[in-house]
């Protein structure tokens, strides 16, 4: 259908597309709407697999008990997407499908290496987040293409996770957010560790050179400054919000707490 | 183009509609229905004074096609009271406690905290705040309004049916 029409454009929760028809700085001939699409909103927990349909609203997600217990993360992040009422009609895969580089589902999917399942034409491709973000507002998804589902991997149930944002205002676009995903081992030492950025460029960033500082360490203040610095090391966007060194900021003191904070949830779950 | 015919419930009341699909809900409500309670400040999802409830659910009267609309159930500003004397709690405590001057963010806040106050019937300053931040007011500085919510949750524990 989407590859029928001229100029159409698919409308998942509409948080984004309405606001830009609505001004004008999208026009479009013929308009989808998915929302009665029920296949597509399908939350499945299994052992290591979160599989969330793309048209599944970010409310439902956030309220999900299942995925409270397993990934607190999710509901912990979600929960600075917009406000209620844009969550009550916002969707997953229409988040990651508009892909603002501070949408804090990106940050959720960096995390998780997130696979994008992805419909069209010429069949079902599943796509690794590593090759989903291609530029500033531009996910891997041809016009007649639709995204699905989305899968997420799951840390080991034994972890301590935290998610950190500053926005001017609770709701607004996040200037910077950090996800972070801490596991130990018996004798106290870090086994895995995951950290992902927002609001810093064209997507989400993985920290990888924090994430090797931390793993075989044991939690610490010095580790986790440490690990915090090397953010100083990356590139940081300028925009109408604020600048470059503010966001570096930022970006380490958040890297800190969401460090911090893992490491204390990790104690408090007996890991 | 077209019109396309729909069926909802407004404040309890069945209506039907042949309508553009361009046209939003809360344009719908005001233009179609004459609900003019429902107001439209910003028309893109930031200032939450369009803010309706659709199946129970918050949500932007201007981010959603009233075609969308169609089978579902609607609550607006104007079905909170049927006369100025019989005001719900929530709209009585806002009035004490001057939680409005103006009055045009009013129904957005009052159809919020409809929803959040009935999800979550024993909340903090802080959850009040968090859960108006998307609803902007230009006249009273919130405080009036946290003040009024907060005294509008406790009148609403002890007197459920009194929010529905």
């Amino acid at each position: 259908m989407l590859g029928s029409f001229e100029n159409a454009k698919l409308l998942a929760g509409g948080q984004s597309l309405m606001p830009m028809l609505n001004m004008r700085y999208v026009l479009v001939d013929h308009l989808i709407d998915l929302n009665d699409v029920k296949e597509l909103s399908d939350i499945e927990l299994s052992p290591d697999l979160l599989t969330v349909g793309a048209m599944t609203r970010q409310r439902a997600l956030l309220d999900h008990d299942g995925v409270l217990s397993r990934a607190p993360i999710f509901s912990e992040a979600l929960s600075y997407v917009g406000h209620i009422q844009t969550r009550n009609r916002g969707t997953i895969g229409g988040s990651l499908a508009h892909m603002d580089p501070a949408a804090e589902l990106l940050c959720l999917a960096a995390l998780h290496d997130a696979t994008f399942v992805i419909e069209g034409p010429a069949g079902i491709r599943d796509v690794p987040i590593s090759e989903y973000m291609l530029g500033y507002m531009t996910p891997n998804l041809a016009p007649d293409e639709l995204l699905t589902t989305i899968r997420f991997k799951l840390p080991r149930s034994n972890h301590g996770s935290s998610f950190q944002e500053f926005s001017q205002r609770h709701g607004d676009f996040a200037l910077i957010g950090v996800g972070a995903i801490l596991e130990r081992g018996d004798t106290g030492e870090i086994t895995h560790a995951r950290l992902a950025m927002i609001g810093a460029g064209t997507g989400a960033v993985r920290l990888e050179e924090a994430e090797k500082i931390l793993v075989g360490e044991r939690p610490s203040s010095d580790l986790f400054n440490a690990a915090s610095e090397t953010v100083n090391r990356l590139d940081f966007m300028s925009d109408a919000l604020t600048g470059e060194a503010y966001r570096q900021k930022l970006a380490r003191v958040l890297t800190r707490r969401a460090l911090e904070q893992s490491a204390e949830r990790l104690k408090g779950s007996g890991a | 183009m077209d019109k396309i015919e729909i069926t909802l419930a407004v404040n309890d009341l069945a209506y039907t509609r042949a309508i553009e699909p361009r046209l939003s809900l809360a344009d719908f409500l005001r233009q179609e229905l004459d609900l003019t309670g429902t107001h439209l400040g910003c028309e893109h999802g930031v200032c939450g004074a369009c803010t309706v409830l659709v199946d129970g659910r918050s949500v932007r009267g201007c981010l959603m096609l009233a075609v969308q609309a169609d089978g579902r159930n609607v609550q607006t500003v104007e079905g909170l009271a049927k006369d100025a004397q019989s005001l719900n709690p929530l709209q009585r405590a806002l009035m004490e406690h001057h939680g409005l001057q103006c009055g045009f963010c009013t129904p957005g806040i009052l159809m919020t905290l409809m929803e959040y106050l009935q999800a979550t019937p024993d909340p903090t300053e802080a959850d009040i705040r968090r859960a108006l931040s998307g609803n902007i007011c230009r006249c009273t500085g919130y405080d009036g309004i946290v003040k009024a919510a907060l005294q509008a949750a406790r009148e609403l524990q002890h007197s459920p049916a009194g929010c529905s």
